[in-house]
This record gives structure tokens, C-alpha cells and sequence, in this order.
């Protein structure tokens, strides 16, 4: 049954170094239970109930730490002037952390509703890409899709990519999902009110949680010099343009970062390839 | 901002993440599997986070570049990431390095 889960030999192995790599970032990280250290080995032959004990428990472990996070939104966003309903509808509607945060920033620097929209949109793009993975490893009934689709996030992805079979994978996927969901809420819910309780957020240096966040997901994808090509000029583009735009576009014309290395780079190798352009 | 616009920018945001996560799922494997889209795909984030680490660490008032208590912050959070420090304690550090900047200054 694992075999059927190949994918093409690139595309499998840049995959597997991301999620290895995310594996290694912070909101997973051993400090929480050693969540995601070993859980492909845990229980290797153990009998099939045992395994699933241990697959839970490595996913709970990541549910409840990154879960936690929800506090920083939620004083985030409350901060950034949303109301207690708004806040709470971010996190039940929305739950893609990097999106959430980028939403609450850009209303609050002063977008438009759309541009803002537009920039924790094009951040959620990647969701797809995990759900493309998980939707041959887990073979979702057409009728659990919907619901299992809002769990489609960086966690309970790369904790079901992490798994040796289809049964494990299902279990990570959903234990880690719902205990996140669960408690993304509730700490959402306790950081909003928590901020009103503060006044005034940028006095506690609340202000900085979100760029801290950014900063805590980006590190770990700064690999590659094409990754690390991409971020330095997306800075350059994003503050360079942001006296100058209106609020929330400066980030979308600095996404335009990954597709210009990536051109720079096809002709560059089409140059010294003699032609081939990967 | 009004309500009203601080609502539409939640209904599209919610709406626009929930398609693309469907999307991802529903899709016949493959569709999205060619190399272009998915460097793209891997690229997309890391300019979008940098762009806006940047830009709300060093971002003021009307579009201005300043460099306030704020950068002491996300310079602490980047020592801890050095470190290898937890999600939670990374973000800790740059909030409590932030206000502690603040209160001095």
C-alpha cells in the first residue's frame, strides 16, 4: 500500500527535504514533547494499537504546541484594532496562521479589504500543495473532503507526510488537525480578550509577535541560494515600494520575487546548459 | 477602517483559503505537479514572508521606514532561532525585547 503513495522522483524528493526541514522548525520542534523527532520509528514493532498510540501521541504533541500560538494572534489581531467576533472569525474560517497574520497587518498598516485579502490569499496558495500530497497518501472518501479540507495546514500536513503508511498518516493527520483547530480557537479567543484587558498592545511589544511569526516560518525555507535570492530581493522590493503604494500592495508586487529569480536563474542555466532551461 | 470592509477582507480571505485547500485535495494528482508550479509553489511563501517581516518590523505611519524598538525585537527572535529555540519562545523574545526597548527608551 505505501508504494502507491510515490510521486515522481523530483517532486518526491524536494518534498521529503521540506518536510524534513519544516519538521526541524520551530513550531515542531522536540521542546514540545519531542513531537516530531522520531514518530516514523515509534513503536516499530509494536503491534498495530501501539502504533496508533504512539502516531496520537507525537500528533497531539504538535496540536497542543502550535496550537498555543493562537494566544499571538489573537492578541495580534486585536491589537490591529479587530473586533472580538472578527478575531474569532479569522481563526474558525480562515486557520492558516501566516495568512491570519498577514490579514490583521495589512488592515491594520491601512489596506483596502481586497489587497489585503489578496496578499493572506496568495500565502495560502501552498495549502494546495499539501493538499495534492496528502489526497493520494490518505484517500479521503468524497464525502469527509469538505471538513478534512479546512485542516489542510503546514502542521497536520507535514505530520502526515511523516508517516510510513496510510493508517498512520490518517490518524497524524487528524489527531494533529483537530487538536490544533480545537485549540487555535480557544487561545484565539483568551489572546483577543487578553488584549483588551492590555490596552495598549504596542506598550507590551505585542506588535512584534507578528514579524516574529513571519520570521519563525521563513528561516527554516531559507536554504537554497534561489530561496535565500528570493527573500533579499522580496525585502528590497517590499520596502523600497512601501512609501510609495498604497498599503497592501507593496507585498504583492514583492511577491513577484519567486517568479523573477526563478526566470533569472532558467536563463542563466539556459546559458551555461547550451539551451536546456529547466 | 469600517466594519463593513474589515468583514468583506474576512469573507474573501476565508473563502479564497478554504478553495485552495479543496482545491489541493479534490484535484487529480499530477494537475499541479509540474516542476515550474511547484518551485514556484516553494519560492511564493519565502518571498511573501520576507516581504512582510520586513515590512512590519520597519514599517511607521503613511508608508514611512523607521527603525524603532521593533527591530531590537526581531533581532532577538532571529538569535533565537539561531538557538533552535521553540516557535512559542522565538516569538516571546521578540515581544518581551520590544516592550523592554520601549520602556527604556
Amino acid at each position: 500500500m505505501p508504494e502507491r503513495n510515490q510521486t515522481p522522483q523530483t517532486a518526491q524528493t524536494a518534498q521529503t527535504a521540506q518536510t524534513a526541514q519544516a519538521l526541524r522548525t520551530a513550531p515542531v520542534r522536540p521542546a514540545e514533547g519531542d513531537a516530531c523527532t522520531a514518530p516514523p520509528s515509534a513503536g516499530d514493532r509494536g503491534d498495530d494499537r501501539g502504533d496508533d498510540r504512539a502516531v496520537a501521541r507525537d500528533a497531539l504533541g504538535v496540536g497542543v504546541a502550535v496550537g498555543l500560538s493562537g494566544f499571538a494572534f489573537g492578541v495580534t489581531s486585536a491589537g490591529a484594532g479587530l473586533s472580538l467576533a472578527q478575531t474569532c472569525a479569522l481563526s474558525l474560517l480562515v486557520f492558516t496562521g501566516a495568512s491570519q497574520f498577514a490579514l490583521v497587518g495589512a488592515l491594520a498598516a491601512g489596506g483596502s479589504p481586497l489587497t489585503a485579502a489578496a496578499g493572506a490569499f496568495f500565502l495560502g496558495t501552498r495549502n494546495a500543495f499539501y493538499g495534492l500530497r496528502l489526497s493520494s497518501l490518505l484517500r479521503l472518501p468524497r464525502a469527509v473532503r469538505p471538513a478534512a479540507a479546512h485542516l489542510v495546514i503546514d502542521e497536520t500536513s507535514l505530520v502526515a507526510l511523516a508517516q510510513r503508511d496510510r493508517r498512520a498518516a490518517r490518524i497524524g493527520f487528524a489527531v494533529t488537525g483537530i487538536s490544533l483547530y480545537l485549540l487555535w480557537n480557544l487561545t484565539t479567543l483568551l489572546g483577543a480578550l487578553g488584549a483588551a484587558a492590555l490596552g495598549d498592545t504596542a506598550a507590551w511589544g505585542l506588535d512584534a509577535a507578528g514579524p516574529a511569526v513571519f520570521l519563525a516560518l521563513l528561516a527554516p525555507m531559507l536554504r537554497t541560494a534561489a530561496e535565500r535570492a528570493t527573500a533579499g530581493l522580496a525585502v528590497l522590493l517590499g520596502l523600497g515600494l512601501l512609501p510609495v503604494l498604497p498599503a497592501g500592495v507593496p507585498v504583492l508586487v514583492a511577491a513577484l520575487a519567486a517568479p523573477l529569480v526563478l526566470l533569472a536563474r532558467g536563463r542563466r542555466a539556459g546559458r551555461r546548459n547550451g539551451g536546456e532551461v529547466r | 477602517m469600517s466594519p463593513e470592509g474589515v468583514w468583506i477582507a474576512i469573507g474573501a480571505t476565508a473563502a479564497g483559503c478554504y478553495l485552495v485547500k479543496l482545491l489541493g485535495l479534490s484535484v487529480p494528482a499530477g494537475a499541479l505537479e509540474r516542476p515550474l508550479v511547484r518551485r514556484l509553489a516553494a519560492l511564493l511563501p519565502v518571498a511573501l514572508l520576507a516581504a512582510l517581516t520586513a515590512q512590519q518590523t520597519f514599517g511607521g505611519e503613511g508608508g514611512a521606514l523607521v527603525v524603532d524598538a521593533r527591530a531590537g525585537g526581531l533581532a532577538a527572535a532571529a538569535v533565537a532561532l539561531v538557538l533552535r529555540a521553540p516557535f512559542l519562545v522565538v516569538v516571546a523574545a521578540a515581544v518581551l525585547v520590544t516592550a523592554g526597548l520601549r520602556a527604556l527608551g
